[in-house]
């Protein structure tokens, strides 16, 4: 079970730069503040996206160099989203960065990702990838979206698509549906006629989820993306899984962070907070949790496997609310308030759990790879 | 940040999984999966023997400069540790000696001591214990009241140690004493080094809750060693005895987890053959399980490389409190997944099978080396930096 090779695990030079400067560009934006600007409209920050598209050129992170992109991995994409976490950040860098990106990478013809990648990598098109459905059940045997042959070489899509992350926003629809060879990808633009999206009205604002409506959608058969089924699909969700469990990571450290530095100016029985321990305890556990999380991001972006991605993002998920919730309960009544940062966390937390699912469906496909269960 | 094994990494695995094979599968055979925590009651004189062993093959010492050691790179040791755990060899009767005392003395002793102490431990022919805790000094080892003082040229030790390891199989213990009664807390110890079979010295095993012996209480009634065998100066102990638990995590954590994946895979077995895994809740656990013990290493590998760039001292904090408490678990999610044959023992009148062992034993793992209560204390006070 175990793989026997030593990982290292320091970051070059050149990706800490990236980091610092992703974290200088967010700050400059505001931080948090600039999320709460927008997130209760679009929930899309365009400002600070155009900076950290056009400026820092994080949306062509993992696109190929032939292709207008930097031809870098998913140790810069953690790195990146990361930072995005702590900030909770309403850009589309998950969707379009990570997840529309391995979802063309797997299964894109050359020619196809010759065609798609220059507009997403320049940050002048955001995509994202459109597969779950209602009830968000993670098997793809629920995918009931069809596309069907129709004359002219053409296909018609038909079906209701939810949780589709900056899906009210993006420019590019990859739509997951049913077709005569299983299941496909197809390239959808967002303004094709029958398209029709709406936000999700969601408790957790920082991170815009959409339901996408395709009424007989008539697009060319060549939109297809390769002959690619549910295996290269399931592969970039998890990718994006990797990349998800990075930004975590920085929302755990963000909430730990943000405990520590009240503990030790919050005064109650003459002294700080921070000195009783039953709160130090707390945040040991809370310090725990984010290390071992950053760990467990850093190593399955470094060794990726869809199996080892699932698991990470369940652990990194657990770690993430158990660091938010505890939060809010190191605050006491402050944190309770929405002018408090603490809800944002602890929002954004449980909203990333099932963000690709629910976590038990990702410990039951951990567990079959295993040979546990029926 | 990325980079696999080079090849030369690759070779050093072979070599070691090579002499490890041809000593496993020969003489030594009957030594695999014997010993370690809570069967270090096992196979005590062979286990001496493969000691001597490791030793000639110059497997011992290998982190720790030349002349004493090998000079080994720390990925080296990694490696070692875990074709060692993956061939199931057996619990190293030696750990204390290596990786505490030895270690200890390679970083901070004189030369004369590392003269003296190391190539006896390299060669695996001479066992240490540890001499920290006592009756009224368990987490608050500054608390000691075992106490020293010089006369005629040597130490004299009155006092009382208690949990220490292999004391009625050991050669030398490394003892903290408080050596100027007119100092406090951590101020006027002592880290002496004491033979241990000398009249002075009187040692009765503690029967634990699984039934069997590996801690002791140690009495010392005028116990002596000469002036010289004491690390640091006189009255520096403290620091030197908080280095030597820094050498205790190590390389060796990731060996350590080699046999803890060991112990999972019986569990998954015992889950299928006995349909378990059809309970969605073990299930689950299982899986949590698994996942807990890859996040494990991660987290070890993370940390040993910073560590040996300097790096993110603070980082490492957790890795006690984490993998001692998912050991716990692990031995509570055996038991449930086994049932209610998980009750009956191996034999009569006390001997266990190794799950119902990982189960027991492992509720000292939350206790020994800093307790769960500690090691959150020391993660708030030194990650974390807050106030007392």
């Amino acid at each position: 079970m175990f793989y026997f090779a030593a990982v290292r695990f320091a970051f070059t030079d050149e990706q800490d730069e990236l980091r610092r400067m992703v974290r200088r560009a967010i700050a400059s934006h505001g931080g948090v503040e600039s999320a709460r600007r927008v997130m209760l409209d679009d929930g899309f920050d365009a400002a600070l996206w155009k900076t950290l598209a056009h400026e820092l050129g994080l949306a062509a992170l993992a696109i190929p160099e032939a292709h207008g992109g930097a031809g870098l991995g998913w140790v810069e994409i953690v790195a990146v989203a990361e930072e995005l976490g702590r900030a909770v950040a309403c850009v589309p860098f998950l969707s379009s960065a990570c997840l529309a990106t391995a979802a063309i990478l797997e299964c894109a013809s050359p020619s196809q990702q010759a065609d798609l990648f220059p507009a997403i990598a320049r940050g002048d098109a955001t995509a994202t990838l459109a597969w779950l459905e209602v009830g968000g059940a993670i098997d793809p045997g629920a995918i009931e979206t069809t596309a069907r042959p129709a004359p002219g070489d053409h296909v018609i899509l038909s079906g209701k698509k939810r949780f589709v992350v900056d899906g009210a926003t993006a420019d590019l629809l990859l739509v997951v549906a049913k077709d005569s060879g299983g299941l496909g990808v197809y390239a959808v633009p967002a303004g094709a006629t029958g398209v029709r999206r709406r936000r999700l009205p969601t408790m957790d604002a920082t991170r815009a989820l959409a339901e996408v409506v395709l009424a007989d959608v008539r697009i060319p058969a060549s939109s297809k993306l390769g002959t690619a089924g549910w295996p290269e699909i399931a592969r970039a969700i998890a990718r994006a899984q990797v990349a998800l469990a990075a930004e975590q990571v920085g929302g755990a450290q963000a909430a730990l962070e943000l405990s520590v530095e009240y503990a030790k100016v919050r005064h109650q029985f003459g002294k700080p907070i921070g000195s009783f321990q039953a709160i130090q305890h707390t945040l040991a556990e809370m310090f725990v949790a984010v290390e071992t999380a950053r760990s467990a991001a850093y190593h399955a972006a470094i060794d990726f496997d869809p199996i080892s991605a699932a698991a990470t993002g369940v652990y990194c998920g657990d770690a993430f609310y158990r660091c938010a919730a505890d939060a809010i309960q190191v605050h006491g009544g402050i944190g309770f308030t929405w002018e408090h940062d603490a809800h944002l966390f602890f929002k954004r937390a449980r909203a990333s759990r099932t963000l690709f699912g629910a976590p038990n469906d990702h410990r039951d496909r951990v567990a079959a790879s295993l040979g546990l269960g029926i | 940040m990325d980079l696999r094994a080079s090849e030369e990494d690759d070779r050093f695995r072979a070599e070691v999984r090579a002499w490890l094979e041809a000593r496993l599968d020969g003489e030594f055979r009957h030594l695999r999966g014997r010993g370690g925590p809570g069967r270090e009651h096992e196979a005590i004189e062979p286990r001496m023997a493969w000691e001597r062993e490791l030793g000639k093959a110059g497997w011992i010492g290998l982190g720790w400069p030349a002349p004493a050691g090998r000079g080994a790179s720390l990925w080296h040791q990694v490696i070692f540790h875990e074709e060692y755990a993956r061939a199931r060899a057996p619990g190293r009767f030696g750990h204390i000696g290596e990786y505490l005392l030895g270690a200890t003395i390679a970083a901070l002793g004189t030369p004369e001591q590392q003269r003296t102490f190391l190539p006896p431990i390299v060669r695996g022919e001479v066992f240490w214990a540890q001499g920290y805790s006592e009756p009224g000094a368990g987490s608050d080892l500054a608390g000691v009241a075992t106490r020293a003082s010089l006369e005629d040229g040597h130490w004299v030790i009155h006092g009382q140690k208690i949990w220490t390891s292999h004391a009625h199989l050991a050669d030398w213990c490394f003892v903290i004493a408080r050596s100027d009664p007119h100092e406090k807390r951590h101020a006027g110890l002592s880290y002496l080094l004491v033979p241990m079979k000398q009249p002075g010295i009187t040692v009765r095993p503690i029967k634990n809750l699984t039934g069997t012996a590996e801690f002791c209480e140690v009495f010392f009634d005028g116990a002596r060693t000469p002036a010289d065998h004491v690390v640091g100066a006189p009255g520096d102990g403290w620091k030197v005895a908080m280095a030597t638990l820094a050498f205790e995590r190590g390389a060796s954590t990731l060996g350590q987890q080699i046999g803890f994946a060991a112990e999972l895979d019986a569990i998954i077995a015992a889950a299928k053959q006995r349909g378990a895994d059809r309970d969605p809740e073990l299930r689950r656990r299982i899986v949590d399980a698994w996942t807990g013990l890859r996040v494990m290493r991660s987290y070890a590998l993370r940390v040993l490389d910073h560590g040996a760039r300097g790096e993110l001292p603070a980082a490492g904090l957790g890795a006690k409190l984490y993998w001692s408490n998912w050991h716990r678990r692990l031995g509570e999610l055996a038991m449930d997944v086994l049932g209610p044959e998980a009750e009956v023992i191996a034999a009569a009148p006390y001997s266990l099978a190794p799950l119902q062992e990982t189960f027991l034993f492992s509720r000292a793992d939350t206790i020994y080396a800093g307790s769960n209560e500690i090691q959150r204390n020391i993660i708030a006070a030194r990650a974390l930096g807050l106030p007392k």
